[in-house]
């Protein structure tokens, strides 16, 4: 499962998504905001999606996730509009029946997703302006 | 032909709104593109952009019909 939320992420909820009989191992990743990059001091992110694209190139991942490593479950979920310092962005969880499996693709899920998905982060400095980032990595 | 174009992040706020309708004569996405670039002060070269039509990634030589959805897809910063 991928999805674009505009609400607060429900960690809770997706974890408990994440259950199965098999599942001896579970791994999750939260991204969240911090007050820093690049050496400049941040106080909030506004995120920006293609929701239409974005939705489907995560699901594309998780699915990718789903035949190269042995899971149970996979979520993923990705927050748009106004962020707080501390505010979950992102958050994937992978259950699976042994931790190998479940780490590796929970780190699959989360680079390819901060790679390829369409969603785009601005930056709220302490001094009052913004800013869009787009690294400067090759597009695939 | 008639083209509605979707703009996000930076590009859109230099093309000030995030979508219009285009009358162009460009014909594939790569015209287009420079077409809007030019219009619109983009100063992001083709090679850093990945382009959508219709909601899918597509490529550069992608020939448009009319009424196409065209998002050009700045470089992406989630997580």
């Amino acid at each position: 499962m991928f999805a674009i939320s505009e609400a607060p992420i429900d960690v809770a909820g997706l974890q408990h998504g994440l259950e199965a009989d098999g599942a001896g191992a579970v791994v999750c990743f939260e991204g969240r905001v911090r007050n820093y990059n690049e050496g400049r001091a941040v106080n909030g992110l506004s995120y920006q999606a293609y929701i239409e694209l974005a939705e489907a190139e995560g699901r594309r991942i998780v699915e990718e996730a789903r035949s190269r490593f042995a899971v149970e479950r996979i979520s993923c979920v990705h927050r748009v509009g106004d962020l707080a310092l501390g505010d979950v962005a992102v958050w994937a969880g992978v259950s699976a029946g042994h931790r190998a499996a479940a780490f590796d693709a929970c780190r699959y899920v989360i680079d390819e997703v901060k790679a390829r998905v369409p969603i785009w982060k601005c930056e709220h400095y302490v001094e009052g302006d913004s800013e869009w980032l787009h690294p400067e990595s090759t597009p695939k | 032909m008639n083209y509605r174009l979707l703009y996000f992040a930076s590009l859109c706020d230099a093309a000030g709104c995030a979508e219009e309708q285009v009358a162009s004569d460009a014909r594939d996405v790569s015209a287009l593109y420079a077409e809007l670039a030019a219009r619109h002060g983009f100063t992001f070269t083709p090679d850093r952009l990945r382009v959508a039509v219709n909601g899918a990634f597509t490529d550069w030589n992608h020939r448009l019909v009319d009424n196409d959805e065209v998002v050009f897809v700045p470089p992406v910063s989630g997580g």
